[in-house]
């Protein structure tokens, strides 16, 4: 692990220490830090607080919320509430994945440009369905208007 | 003390008693999976549930304190329609190995699918395949026959104290690894796998030997440490076959790796049947008789004694020997050699 | 009366999607090239960044408010906003083509705002604007003249219960906590809100935190707290920034810290981030998730109330429950037992949404019937559909048919007929929703977000989604429906917890008053709302195709053919009744039967 690494760490270890945080607020630092969760970041910190690494992973792994592998530059996600799903959240899923070539068991574009996610409800049913792209909220979206606004994304550098 | 009534019978109890418990002390037998009076009450598997009067659902019997004027039914049509889906339900999604499987005759799954008569499955669907080979030299681990009982989670927390496996992912999905799916790494005491209640954690020196038909079991005490821990043997012929240790012993049915996996010893060929002396200094040992061995012995002490005296003598016994085997080393030391020049690895 | 101008935005959720922040900015820079920011005016016109008003299928919303008049305007982009600052602030004629109509009036007039009656009103991001509407004077009174058990006993006649779902007499819960001998209690506010097609929650903090702040207090008193937690959503950004800000500023103030106004007792309260887990929103589960574990369900008894967080007692409610408090307080318990039905006082912040014209956060008596909230509030369905049922309480709740219409919403109502009132999500649907794709959805959404501890829940709703998803996509074998109902009985009667629990409601819902959709999948594979595709043919309209080709591009297997501007075909035999030609034709020429 090289030295900023640890340096990072290190500070989110006090940081979390000062304010007695609990394991899914340390995994929620890790992960803002570094985007996704290193198996060595976790190893550190299970050494540093003697906690097993099993209860590191099980909170990982139960949270949809953690990531494991880094992911892409842009994130895409679908709401799949109930009133996006009545309004069309399927067809966009389909019209998305097309659109950015992912297989079926692919969730990150080869190039880690995108990152296709999905959501139950984020809570703007009233302009549903709902598209996220990083933090901007598209509404009453449909599987045409989605690859149109995700060509703004495409193109950037 | 508290006193409740169970399917018509009146019971006392203590203060913080399970009704699973006050159940017991009646001798009502209530099917469990995930519990085990050892650890910390689950409350998952849901076949331990009962009717309480006045609670709206069935409750779990493991995990309910008992209350003074409690009716409790643990028996009824609704309780058996239930019971019966949840181990249709495991079953579902659990391999038809049993033929071939090294838990059969010690699985409470087996035990429930005969209790409970399922020769066919209302449910059928997609299995978990959770199945991968753990590389590791104690433990063989087949999570596709595993339950989530988590017994083997609570007890590697609570008793060992070590942490090795833990529950990860969630819903159908779920299941028992260690971190980020490394091969298990841990003092292998095997206490996991005692409490196992199906074939998903076992022993790999059991593999393939004789599982409950024509076994004889023995119990007798664990020679390797002061501890003394109750075990019992499990042999077929003059072959141990498996140990493991009994919940009502005084160690609790706990025991290390060398007392649960340390027995292929017994039967090996490298074993010493008989004394060796080594008679010319750089030369061979020797096979000897017992007379020879303490002759050679009480003449070769008594030879430093005269020459060097008594504290140039040491004498360091071993906690496998008896305790009525130690007393007499120490005193062979003190008393009769005349030094104070003795130890033993659980200390005189 | 001259207060200048005030020009409010909708900066809610739904407001900043729909181009609020952009609207706001256009209003500032108007205002300078039109040299207001010169003019004596100045100092008084602001801009407000105010929190969901409830009509978010309008935004942007916009009042403009000149010498105490209010105008609203509906649908406000930024390119309009130079027309406003001319005509209307400038030259005091307001733009009647662009204001709210009648519609947006019935809307809000069939509601009894109280709750919600700040949202919109107030900045969230002001304590002085939340102080201007009196707010902390409640807790202020409560903390410096009342005993503890005397606010229990103002909220026990209060009638208020708990609006997180279960509907638990608030004040009766305090009660058992406050009886437990303890040297440290604890009080928690559940704004994990995972519940699909809900917004209340998020709305209330992003509009008017203050209230749930201000009823924590209140809470944590009656009960002996010195330790709060919020645990909210992390998927809500903007509802937490707003949260931890009007957290420093009650601190700065005094309200929240050491020896609140003066007395002896004290509060701090942190905010928790849930990690995306549904199952979170359960008690002991969100416990389990502070304490920092995998938010896996406890059993019950012991109850939270009497061991909790960390083993210690412990109060969990809801943001609405938290929100209501101040008001008891301020107003008295007979005033809010004064609305509602018997069992059920006060008012239900409700998430309107689905396949209707007003589609927003409303705010009504209990047991106002269902047709009023529909076709009144609601306006009716959109599109000039017929209505088919009423979802409510999202994936623990039911579909309520037609039947039912004059059904009054309180919780005993909708218990009635084998829904809940859960949080307070109400979908409608309309005759192009398919009952059991609908309940397909939800089973969906529960067994995904199933913690997997118990059996009955982590296998049982398993089987029920493959039975769901045999029966779409018409695979359906005879006995299926008395399967679905025997398993969906067991799972609701051994599981764990709540959400195993009332997983199978909405199959058994369905079951009950859909019968015939199922068995028209099973019997003679075909959904009558046709939304399952596989139980679809699709075909092409000869004489509305242009020949186009965008339906055979689609097609990923190659079964549309034809010549260019000639009408297309499709081959029947190799479609997979995918959907997308149907998705990529603009002129409606493919149909679907
Ligand atoms: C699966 C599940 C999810 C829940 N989600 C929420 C939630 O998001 N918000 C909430 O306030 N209550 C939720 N609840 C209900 C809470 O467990 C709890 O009853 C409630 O917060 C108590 O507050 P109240 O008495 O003010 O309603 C959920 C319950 C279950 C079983
Ligand atoms: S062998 Fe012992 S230490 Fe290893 S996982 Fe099992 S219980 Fe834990
Ligand atoms: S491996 Fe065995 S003890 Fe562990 S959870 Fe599975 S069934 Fe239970
Ligand atoms: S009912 Fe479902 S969510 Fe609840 S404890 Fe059981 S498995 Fe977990
Ligand atoms: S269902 Fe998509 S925003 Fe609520
Ligand atoms: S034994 Fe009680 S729930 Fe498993």
């Amino acid at each position: 692990m090289d030295k900023q690494m640890t340096e990072t760490l290190e500070a989110i270890y006090s940081r979390c220490v000062a304010n007695e945080d609990n394991i899914i607020t340390v995994l929620q630092e890790i992960q803002h830090e570094f985007g996704y969760i290193q198996e060595e970041a976790v190893n550190w910190f299970s050494a540093r607080t003697n906690i097993p690494p099993s209860k590191y992973y099980g909170v990982i792994t139960f949270y949809s919320q953690f990531h494991q592998k880094p992911r892409g530059k842009n994130i895409v996600t679908v709401c799949c509430g109930t009133v996006c799903h009545v309004k069309g959240a399927p067809r966009i899923i389909s019209k998305v994945r097309e659109d950015l070539k992912l297989k079926d068991d692919q969730d990150t574009t080869r190039d880690m440009a995108f990152t296709l996610e999905h959501v139950n409800c984020v809570g703007a049913c009233s302009i549903a369905p709902v598209v996220l792209v990083n933090e901007k909220v598209f509404g009453k979206q449909t599987p045409s208007k989605i690859v149109n606004n995700l060509k703004a994304y495409k193109d950037k550098p | 003390m508290i006193n409740l009534t169970i399917d018509d019978k009146q019971i006392e109890v203590a203060e913080g008693a399970t009704v699973l418990e006050a159940a017991r002390k009646l001798n009502i037998d209530i099917p469990t999976l995930c519990h085990d009076p050892r650890l910390k009450p689950y409350g998952a598997c849901r076949l331990c549930i009962v009717e309480i009067g006045g609670m709206a659902k069935p409750v779990t019997s493991c995990t309910t304190p008992a209350t003074n004027g409690m009716v409790v039914k643990t028996n009824t049509a609704k309780l058996y329609r239930l019971r019966k889906t949840t181990v249709e339900l495991l079953l579902s999604d659990h391999p038809n190995d049993c033929m071939t499987c090294i838990g059969t005759g010690d699985c409470k799954l087996q035990e429930l699918a005969y209790a409970y008569g399922i020769r066919e499955n209302r449910f059928q669907g997609a299995m978990r395949d959770h199945n991968r080979v753990d590389v590791n030299p104690f433990i063989t681990r087949e999570q596709n026959k595993c339950v989530m009982c988590g017994l083997c989670v609570r007890v590697c927390e609570e008793v060992q104290g070590v942490g090795a496996i833990g529950y990860a992912e969630r819903g159908f999905e779920a299941k028992v690894i260690p971190p980020f799916g490394h091969d298990l790494k841990c003092e292998f005491c095997g206490q996991c796998v005692s409490v196992c209640p199906t074939g998903a954690l076992s022993g790999r020196l059991w593999s393939g030997k004789p599982r409950m038909a024509g076994v004889k079991f023995t119990d007798t005490t664990c020679t390797y440490c002061g501890c003394g821990c109750n075990i019992t043997l499990r042999s077929t012929g003059d072959q141990v076959i498996r140990i493991d240790s009994k919940p009502d012993s005084h160690n609790r049915g706990w025991l290390c790796v060398k007392g649960r996996f340390g027995f292929e010893f017994i039967n090996s060929a490298d074993r010493l049947t008989t004394p060796l002396i080594r008679r010319q200094k750089g030369g061979e040992f020797e096979q000897a008789t017992w007379d020879e061995a303490y002759d050679y012995v009480a003449k070769r002490l008594s030879e430093i004694k005269d020459k060097h005296g008594a504290d140039a003598l040491g004498g360091l016994c071993s906690a496998r020997c008896t305790n009525e085997e130690n007393y007499l080393f120490q005193k062979m030391f003190r008393a009769r050699i005349g030094t104070n020049n003795v130890d033993h690895c659980a200390r005189y | 009366m001259n207060d200048g101008i005030v020009v409010n935005v909708c900066m809610g959720t739904g407001g900043i999607a729909a181009g609020g922040d952009m609207v706001m900015q256009e209003f500032i820079k108007e205002f300078e090239t039109a040299g207001v920011k010169n003019a004596t005016v100045k100092e008084k016109c602001r801009l407000h960044k105010v929190g969901c008003r409830g009509f978010c299928a309008r935004d942007v919303l916009v009042d403009i408010t000149v010498d105490g008049q209010v105008s609203t305007y509906q649908y406000i982009q930024p390119e309009m906003v130079k027309r406003l600052v001319q005509e209307h602030v400038l030259g005091a004629k307001p733009i009647t083509e662009w204001l709210v109509g009648d519609d947006y009036h019935v809307f809000h007039d069939n509601q009894t705002k109280r709750v919600l009656a700040d949202l919109g009103k107030i900045d969230p991001e002001s304590i002085e604007e939340y102080l201007g509407v009196d707010g902390y004077k409640a807790a202020e009174k409560t903390l410096t003249t009342m005993k503890p058990e005397e606010v229990i006993q103002v909220v026990k006649d209060s009638g208020l219960r708990g609006r997180g779902g279960g509907g638990f007499p608030t004040g009766v819960k305090w009660s058992f906590c406050a009886a437990n001998k303890a040297d440290q209690r604890y009080i928690i506010c559940n704004a994990d809100e995972g519940d699909p097609g809900a917004f209340m929650d998020r709305s209330v903090v992003e509009g008017n935190p203050h209230a749930v702040i201000e009823g924590m207090i209140i809470g944590a008193y009656a009960i002996g707290a010195s330790v709060g937690y919020v645990y909210i959503r992390a998927e809500y950004p903007l509802a937490v920034d707003r949260l931890r800000l009007a957290l420093k500023h009650a601190e700065e103030r005094g309200f929240l810290g050491k020896k609140l106004f003066g007395t002896d007792f004290s509060l701090k309260i942190k905010v928790k981030l849930g990690a995306g887990a549904f199952v979170c929103g359960e008690e002991t589960a969100l416990i389990a998730s502070i304490e920092g574990e995998r938010g896996m369900p406890r059993a019950k008894p012991p109850f939270p109330a009497n061991k909790g967080l960390w083993g210690k007692p412990t109060i969990i409610n809801n943001v609405e429950t938290f929100a209501n408090i101040p008001q008891i307080m301020n107003k008295g318990a007979a005033w809010y037992a004064s609305i509602g039905s018997e069992k059920s006082k006060g008012t239900k912040v409700i998430a309107l949404t689905g396949k209707i014209k007003n589609t927003g956060l409303i705010e009504i008596p209990m047991g106002m019937p269902l047709k009023d909230i529909i076709f009144k509030v609601g306006g009716g369905i959109e599109g000039n559909k017929l209505f088919k049922a009423v979802q409510t309480g999202g994936p623990s709740g039911g579909c309520i048919p037609q039947q039912f219409i004059d059904l009054p919403v309180d919780y005993e109502g909708l218990a009635s007929v084998g829904s809940m009132m859960g949080s307070g999500g109400m979908v409608v649907l309309d005759e192009t929703d398919c009952m059991v794709n609908i309940s397909k959805f939800f089973l969906q959404f529960t067994q995904s977000e199933s913690c997997g501890k118990c059996v009955p829940c982590r296998i049982g709703t398993k089987r029920l989604l493959e039975i769901l998803t045999r029966i779409t996509e018409g695979e359906g074998k005879e006995g299926d429906i008395e399967l679905l109902q025997q398993l969906a009985e067991d799972v609701r009667d051994s599981s764990l917890c709540g959400l195993g629990m009332s997983a199978p409601n909405p199959v058994i819902s369905t079951i009950k008053y859909f019968r015939h959709e199922y068995e028209a999948h099973i019997k003679h594979k075909k959904c009558p709302a046709k939304v399952c595709n596989k139980l679809l043919t699709f075909f092409i309209r000869e004489d509305m195709c242009v020949g186009c080709g965008m339906c055979a591009k689609a097609c990923s297997v190659n079964a549309i053919s034809g010549e260019k501007k000639q009408p297309h075909k499709i081959n029947n035999s190799m479609c997979i009744q995918c959907g997308s030609c149907f998705d990529a034709c603009k002129f409606s020429a493919v149909l679907k039967e």
